[in-house]
């Protein structure tokens, strides 16, 4: 089968065009590094049928991070390439155009952003584009759908390019040059009051004030939307759910099905939150704590995302990334991570040393709590009262700025520059972010809900062997002077090892005292869950996954020592 | 010749791109990002310290680090 690459400069719309192309969804944004890894799929172009691949952004065939290699690395399976161009960056994007012709690739155009050009008063002259490169040009929009049946229609037409006569930088600037005089016209545009508004988000002062304002908004945004979904929709659904749980628990009768299935009984009743069993808790935590959070956290970083801002964003936060050893880029992968750490983890790639990828990544892992550690910081604390919520997330964000300087300073490695293309502002589109949140959630259920399953099940079974309680009573002394806490909170933390969620629905149980809980929650946030831990062995390696995991403990034991000394 | 770095302009100011010095790479780099000898630019916003400078070009704007936007050379317009 032949291969058909998706290439491109950063943010031109690959990932929307693969969409288009193949109907496989993929995480598209308004900010350039946004795929950091390339996704498969098939077209069928004239009873052919055609692997088709959605690479990551690349200035130029000489990469400057990771994410970049993996795009040049692709560029040799490819039989065809579909070089995708932002029409208002002509003159930036046709380097890459020129270098694969050079690599004697067969490449047709995708014109991307065709409307955004015209709407800007930018024209280009397709038909002398084409008799200049020696290629096929289509004029596309990929969010719309216009001109993708003649871009397939067209595929046929590449061929392998003639040796070019180019042999050196200069004589490819002055052929880009050359090609941009000729087919080019823009209109000249005065700058307008929307324009300075625009800037007004960039600039130091009026920026940092935009920024604040904006993240406590969206902040708010989150809050207002979860608590809504949890009050008016999860909370009402589960109280009609308890009466025909409770008939089942009854007709089972006691018994390790019951035990499994339902769970324990508090004080003769179904408890969502303390039972345990598959079908209360191993429903409740997901469904009625975590993703109400998730839900309205996804949507509002669609927005975010979508909007144009987040470039902006980094600007604007470079100085005080750079006290960490990453560049403004690195709010990235540190607010994704606030999603899922995960995805989180993976952005990171888009950071062009090793240094700053292994400190995002450790930020990430200790001292970013992920939608579903939020839901139960919220969730189980909130009941205690918001000094305790606003303890633990002080602590966190503590931890963040004490690590990150730490690390900065211990490790030698030079930070690069910030170096970031602006997209404009658009206005998101519903439909995308709609889809884009559902892409996100589907996935956070297939992560979350068979790991949550096996972790009660494993938890049943455990506590029915007597397992747990040999854990606790062993456990005992070390916790009772490190922390304050009984040994039964050591089965519950080492759950939230599997997922967050679980930990809480054997917390509870234990009537712990306000203090106590906030110590428990917080030392077990420094931990991530299984998921991240495995994506942080593929990305940093055995060794260092060692120093993370050496690092987490620490940083338990201080922090968690620290609190009880001030709070118990 | 009224010639200058870039990170030595105010906010607001505008001037032509006459050199950039620096290595092949670096100038690659720059080049691919649209910022080239002959181009005007436009300091949309100066950070304090070490901080980064935001310029326009060709209607399209550019993070970059202080220490990149020493080596790009301009001269002023009138």
């Amino acid at each position: 089968m032949k291969t058909i690459v998706l290439m491109g400069d950063p943010n031109v719309g690959k990932s929307v065009l693969f969409s288009r192309l193949t109907g496989v969804d993929v995480i598209a944004s308004n900010y350039p590094g946004t795929t950091v890894d390339y996704s498969k799929g098939r077209i069928i172009l004239k009873e052919d049928a055609f692997e088709i691949i959605d690479a990551p952004g690349t200035y130029s065939l000489s990469p400057t991070n990771k994410a970049e290699e993996v795009a040049v690395s692709l560029l040799d399976k490819a039989d065809v390439v579909v070089n995708v161009i932002d029409a208002t960056s002509l003159e930036r994007c046709l380097l890459l155009t020129v270098e694969l012709l050079e690599k004697r690739k067969p490449v047709i155009i995708a014109l991307n952003m065709w409307d955004e050009a015209q709407h800007l008063g930018i024209t280009i002259n397709v038909n002398e584009l084409e008799n200049l490169l020696g290629i096929p040009v289509v004029p596309t929009v990929a969010i719309t759908g216009e001109g993708i049946s003649e871009l397939m229609q067209r595929m046929d037409e590449v061929h392998i390019p003639k040796q070019s006569t180019v042999t050196n930088d200069d004589q490819i600037w002055t052929r880009i040059g050359h090609i941009v005089r000729t087919v080019q016209t823009i209109a000249h545009r005065h700058h307008t009051f929307r324009d300075r508004l625009v800037d007004a988000t960039v600039k130091p002062g009026t920026g940092i004030l935009t920024a604040m304002v904006i993240l406590f908004a969206l902040f708010w945004l989150v809050r207002l939307l979860s608590e809504g979904m949890i009050r008016y929709c999860a909370e009402p659904v589960f109280k009609l759910y308890h009466g025909p749980i409770t008939t089942l628990s009854n007709w089972l009768g006691p018994g390790f099905l019951r035990e499994i299935l339902v769970g324990k009984l508090i004080n003769g009743n179904v408890d969502f939150v303390q039972s345990m069993g598959i079908l209360t808790t191993g429903l409740f935590m997901p469904f009625g704590m975590v993703l109400p959070y998730i839900i309205a956290f996804y949507l509002v970083l669609a927005l975010l995302e979508d909007s144009g801002y987040l470039p902006r964003l980094a600007t604007v936060t470079d100085n005080f990334f750079h006290k960490f050893g990453m560049h403004g880029h690195g709010i990235l992968p540190v607010l994704l991570g606030l999603g899922c750490k995960v995805p989180g983890v993976l952005a990171s790639r888009s950071l062009e040393t090793r240094k700053q990828r292994f400190i995002a990544i450790m930020l990430i892992g200790i001292a970013i709590p992920c939608a579903a550690q939020t839901a139960v910081i919220f969730g189980v604390l909130g009941h205690h009262g918001m000094r305790y919520v606003a303890i633990v997330l002080g602590t966190l964000a503590s931890v963040f700025i004490l690590l990150g300087l730490l690390l900065n300073r211990s490790l030698q490695e030079e930070c690069p520059e910030l170096f970031l293309h602006i997209p404009p502002y658009r206005r998101p589109g519903w439909s995308a972010v709609v889809k884009k949140t559902w892409m996100r959630v589907r996935w956070f259920l297939a992560e979350a809900l068979p790991l949550l399953f096996l972790g009660v099940l494993m938890a049943g079974i455990l506590d029915t062997l007597g397992f747990i309680e040999k854990i606790a009573s062993f456990a005992t002394p070390f916790m009772k002077t490190c922390f304050g806490l009984p040994g039964e909170a050591v089965p519950a933390l080492m759950s939230g090892l599997l997922r967050k969620e679980l930990a809480i629905g054997m917390l509870v149980p234990l009537n712990l005292t306000s203090a106590q809980m906030t110590i428990a929650i917080t030392v077990f946030s420094f931990f991530p869950c299984i998921a991240t831990f495995g994506v942080m062995w593929k990305e940093l390696g055995g060794k260092d996954l060692i120093k993370a995991v050496v690092i987490m403990i620490l940083t338990a034991l201080l922090a968690g020592g620290l609190l009880r000394l001030l709070l118990i | 010749m009224n010639e200058k770095s870039v990170i030595q302009l105010q906010q607001g100011e505008l001037a032509t791109v006459v050199a950039l010095h620096g290595g092949h790479v670096f100038q690659q780099r720059l080049r691919s990002a649209g910022i080239k000898e002959g181009k005007t630019v436009r300091i949309v916003a100066s950070y304090p310290f070490s901080g980064p400078l935001v310029v326009e070009i060709d209607g399209r704007q550019i993070t970059l680090g202080k220490g990149m936007a020493q080596r790009i050379i301009v001269a002023m317009e009138k």
